[in-house]
């Protein structure tokens, strides 16, 4: 395998909101079972290096304070960070592209959003950050949106209904810093079909709610 | 048709306020307390009635899990809700968890208590963040509201409901490797028996459910076990959300029925196959662990557990994946070969190095690139991975290639026999 090409900081520490996250994370576990907050844990040194260094990953030294905090062997919470699949090991750029090529969204197109993410950023494979650091683009599989496929999932927000052309305007809007609202880009009401929801019209609720 | 007012999921589509004030003017925590006073055992025995089975994929049926777990006991018992929705072609539980949380909220506390449990544990999956906010935001207005926590609904009954998000691993689907994430660890499923219901999370009795199963308790108590069983077939009753995606002119989710013919639901609910019914080539009926279907069968065949079986595929989660006759249905199932095999735990070794093996083996199927008797060897393998593992992970990659086989072999042969006319005369020039 191939050195990394990245540097591991010599020192990881939660701040304050950090901190205080955690505690808030530890107390909906039962006393001595606070590995539990494993997993939050992580998110939340993952968002503190976003803070820090705008980049969203676990170094080994944040792992290592989680599992100082948790009272957990270090090596159990590599396995974690290691296991599942939504923790950055390395670094990736400010936004994170993760497109769902698993068979309902290949179905509906997700080739071509694969081939437009490419061209408008310049990756050219997997795991890859764009030269000027803004994207990373990873494959994920089935992201739990089928009837909206295909999906681009930018950071944690889901853009729905894609094809080549909204995925060029999509990437146009990140690079000005300008995310659009997530969801449907066709100006779908969420999974109703397109058109306007078929069921449910029939019945009446009080206005506003 | 189901009729609007027979349906659950009255704010599927977000429509409406998905917070207290909207739940409730839509029905959700009206007079809680007094479905909570009909006792634990009434409870458990009118959802046994309804005839509700499990919404996450199995079928089993609900009430009857509930009643395993023990009537007293020395250790807290836990209900754990299973929202780690991650089954391609599955999107309902999104839904109601962004669109109708205070159903599951609910939900937790009447099947908690009918359980004897102190807390529900909420495992969403790591990519629904943003639904896993809404989800906390109706919680925090549930405790606020008195509805949850001490003296929940005024009952006198102590119950806590706790989200808790994955971080991206498909088999913490699995219920006990569900256990083992919310425990800190990785997901990778433990041997059974013991099962939840004696050994389950930390050790205590555990009973894992899927969000719609959870969120459909509070209705079937309301409008009783007759009104659900009344609806759908016999052994296959109730509504159910089912998520229509792929080559459908207007793919949705909706609630409909189970029972109702396939064809029925994708031509009123979807807008039909794209380019008409005579276009279909295949469909997968309930995400992507059943074998696929053909359009003879796709014909006449009815959503719901039983039928789906009897024609050796299954109702899974009800995720009916539709591929029109421009699918190249051999790499579609390829893709989920890839899917079983990225998402193995590899805990068991026919899973961890056999989902590799078929995803190399249909990689080549894709191109015809094989002989004719390897169709053979591949169905072979998915035998000796199916049944042979700790979990169902291994049956669930089996079963998409044993279904393209059994369907779709005269289609694999020729691509075999079109690669070997391509590459034979090239070798004979050279």
């Amino acid at each position: 395998m191939a050195e990394p090409d990245f540097e591991q900081p010599a020192h990881f520490a939660f701040d304050a909101e950090s901190g205080a996250e955690i505690a808030h994370i530890v107390a909906k576990y039962p006393v001595g079972r606070q590995a539990s907050a494993v997993i939050p844990a992580l998110y939340v040194a993952q968002r503190q290096m976003k803070r820090q260094t705008g980049s969203a990953w676990v170094p080994v030294k944040a792992m290592d304070a989680v599992a100082e905090r948790l009272g957990m062997a270090p090596i159990r919470v590599y396995e974690v960070t290691t296991f599942y699949f939504m923790f950055n090991t390395a670094p990736i750029g400010k936004y994170h592209l993760q497109l769902c090529t698993t068979t309902p969204c290949w179905l509906r197109g997700s080739d071509e959003v694969v081939r437009a993410c490419r061209d408008a950023t310049g990756i050219k494979g997997w795991k890859e950050t764009s030269a000027d650091g803004l994207f990373t683009m990873t494959e994920v599989e089935c992201v739990g949106a089928c009837v909206n496929a295909p999906i681009l999932q930018v950071d944690d927000d889901f853009y729905e209904d894609m094809d080549a052309e909204k995925v060029k305007t999509l990437i146009a809007a990140l690079r000005e810093g300008k995310p659009p609202p997530p969801g449907s880009m066709i100006g779908r009401q969420t999974s109703a079909p397109e058109g306007g929801p078929t069921t449910l019209t029939t019945l009446q609720f009080a206005p506003g709610t | 048709m189901l009729a609007d007012q027979d349906r659950i999921f009255t704010n599927l589509y977000g429509l409406h306020d998905p917070m207290l004030k909207g739940a409730r003017a839509r029905g959700d925590w009206d007079n809680t307390k007094a479905i909570l006073e009909r006792g634990r055992d009434d409870i458990v025995n009118e959802v046994k009635a309804s005839g509700l089975r499990g919404r996450g994929g199995a079928g089993f049926p609900t009430g009857l899990k509930w009643s395993f777990m023990p009537k007293t006991s020395d250790r807290p018992c836990y209900l754990v809700v299973n929202a780690d929705e991650s089954e391609p072609g599955t999107c309902k539980d999104r839904d109601i968890i962004r669109h109708d949380p205070h159903k599951l909220v609910e939900g937790c506390l009447v099947a908690g208590f009918a359980m004897g449990a102190c807390a529900a544990y909420i495992y969403i999956r790591g990519e629904f963040c943003n639904e896993g906010r809404v989800l906390q935001a109706a919680i925090d207005e549930a405790y606020d509201a008195g509805l949850i926590g001490k003296n929940a609904c005024g009952s006198g009954y102590d119950f806590e409901v706790i989200p808790h998000r994955g971080a991206g691993a498909y088999i913490c689907g699995e219920e006990t490797a569900l256990i083992e994430s919310l425990e800190g660890k990785k997901g990778m499923p433990r041997l059974k028996p013991p099962f939840p219901a004696g050994v389950g999370l930390y050790g205590c009795p555990s009973t894992v459910n899927n969000v719609e199963s959870i969120a459909v308790a509070p209705a079937i108590m309301r409008r009783g076990a007759a009104w659900f069983s009344a609806l759908g077939r016999q052994n296959n009753t109730g509504p159910k959300v089912f998520c229509i995606s792929g080559h459908v002119n207007k793919p949705c989710n909706v609630e409909e029925e189970l029972g109702i013919p396939m064809r029925e639901l994708i031509d009123k609910y979807a807008g039909g196959v794209r380019g008409g019914w005579d276009n279909l080539l295949a469909v997968i009926p309930g995400g992507a662990s059943v074998p696929v279907l053909p359009k003879s069968v796709c014909d006449e065949v009815l959503m719901d557990f039983d039928s789906l079986r009897n024609v050796r595929s299954g109702l899974g989660t009800a995720a009916v994946i539709v591929m029109d006759k421009s699918t190249d249905v051999i790499k579609a199932i390829a893709r989920l070969s890839k899917f079983y095999m990225h998402e193995s735990c590899g805990q068991c070794t026919p899973c961890r190095e056999g989902t590799g093996w078929l995803w190399r083996v249909m990689t080549r199927m894709v191109e015809g690139r094989a002989e004719p008797s390897e169709i053979d060897t591949l169905e072979q393998v998915t035998k000796q991975i199916e049944g042979h593992t700790i979990c169902a992970l291994g049956d669930a990659a089996a079963w998409p290639v044993q279904g393209l086989i059994r369907h779709f072999r005269p289609m694999m042969e020729e691509r075999i026999a079109a690669y070997k006319a391509r590459s034979i005369p090239r070798l004979a020039a050279e």
